[in-house]
């Protein structure tokens, strides 16, 4: 990897100054992505600056009807956490199974949400839950979050600092891991609310993305029968050497159907 | 060039690094401790697991500098003098290993799960594993290993 000076800062304002006075800075938290990206030399930054030792950021807080996470809570954090595990199931269940679980003791949500990788689980997470990112200067709402591969709303300068996910009645996620890398070829996470019910895909398109039609039919019959004339716009979905954007399509459909499954 | 200042297998040594390099190679070039290998070098086969603070990690995916003022452990750290750590023993009775490049990574990982689940299933054993790849075993005797490790 090519070389760069590193910070390790102890509160968030430091971290902003650097990114906004560096040459060509970068975030450091869990370094799952960043740090293979760095040994690809796919990235050349000036500047890595390591936010781990901002404590303020690590807490999950149960606030009645939405849990708070902090940005550098780990999958593992998310994953055992009693709060998500007892209001948001279907959360703690995604954050399981990221990875393995050394990766999970570093890898950070604040970093997954941030990169917006395609095949991420945690945007999935971010749209059927309907959560608030919340950064050092601004606050987003769910469905302006993704914009495309790699690129969410947020600015150069601005770190997400802690992201609200909304307590719904009952929550599930359903993966298709591919079978060396453990990313999601798909995702499905269903969230039921009073108001309504929220579906999300991640890993097939080149951003999570919600299936606005199935949850109004899901309202009206809240059955796996709403999938037989079901079949994915693979417009925009991804072909490459795992899957075409066919198989996806019909991924996308197995998982709706586990996921409805699992939640009648 | 930066400061490293860290606790390994209960020693403490201070270092001037390159800031970008990796932890696995920091250990093994740096202080000389081998027993951590490099396999994949992209996160996936386990054979650079060390512990951080306790918790079991992919040394080739973490800077050095990203654990300054941190307590590691690697392999190395795991034996009392002659005395092999009850792992280890468990490796070693039940045939765990035979070309044991995967070997100190997985004694590693095994560690952090009886640390975490004092009587993981035969199911949690195996899904705890999901890092690790080993060529030659086909794991059952790993799995083996840790079952006797349990008891």
């Amino acid at each position: 990897m090519y070389n760069f000076k590193f910070h390790k800062v102890d509160k968030i304002e430091d971290a902003v100054a650097i990114l906004s006075s560096a040459e060509d800075p970068k975030i450091l938290s869990g370094g799952h992505t960043l740090i293979p990206t760095l040994k690809q030399r796919l990235s050349q930054p000036t500047d890595v600056i390591d936010i781990s030792n901002i404590d303020s950021l690590k807490s999950i807080k149960n606030n009645g009807d939405l849990i708070t996470i902090g940005a550098l809570c780990t999958h593992s954090q998310v994953a055992t956490s009693m709060d998500v595990q007892s209001e948001i199931v279907g959360l703690a269940s995604m954050a399981s199974q990221i990875g393995d679980p050394q990766v999970r003791h570093r890898g950070t949500i604040g970093g997954s949400i941030a990169n917006a990788d395609p095949a991420a689980d945690y945007p999935a997470a971010v749209l059927a839950l309907d959560a608030k990112i919340t950064t050092s200067s601004n606050s987003y709402n769910s469905d302006d979050f993704f914009i495309d591969m790699f690129e969410t709303a947020i600015n150069s300068d601005e770190i997400i600092t802690s992201i609200d996910f909304k307590i719904p009645k009952k929550s599930v996620y359903k993966k298709f891991r591919n079978p060396a890398s453990g990313y999601a070829m798909a995702g499905v996470f269903i969230a039921i609310f009073e108001e309504g019910i929220r579906v999300a895909i991640t890993g097939a398109s080149t951003t999570a993305f919600r299936l606005h039609d199935l949850e109004k039919k899901l309202e009206n019959n809240f059955s796996v029968d709403v999938l037989n004339d079901f079949n994915a716009d693979t417009t925009n979905y991804n072909s490459d050497i795992h899957a075409s954007a066919k198989y996806r399509g019909n991924l996308v459909k197995v998982l709706l159907e586990e996921a409805i499954a699992e939640l009648v | 060039m930066a400061k490293i200042d860290i606790k390994i297998n209960g020693k403490e040594y201070s270092e001037t690094i390159d800031d970008n390099i990796l932890l696995v190679d920091f250990l093994r070039e740096k202080i000389g401790l081998t027993g951590t290998h490099v396999g994949c070098d992209t996160s996936q086969c386990g054979a650079c697991v060390v512990h951080i603070n306790g918790d079991s990690v992919k040394s080739c995916t973490t800077l050095a500098m990203q654990v300054n003022g941190k307590d590691i452990t690697t392999i190395e750290g795991l034996s009392d003098g002659d005395n092999l750590h009850p792992i280890q023993k468990a490796f070693q009775n039940n045939h765990a290993l035979q070309c044991g490049f995967c070997t100190p990574g997985l004694v590693m990982s095994a560690v952090d799960l009886l640390q975490k689940n004092k009587n993981p299933s035969e199911d949690e054993i195996r899904e705890w594993f999901e890092g690790h790849i080993c060529r030659c075993t086909g794991y059952k005797n790993i799995i083996k290993a840790v079952q006797e490790a349990i008891a």
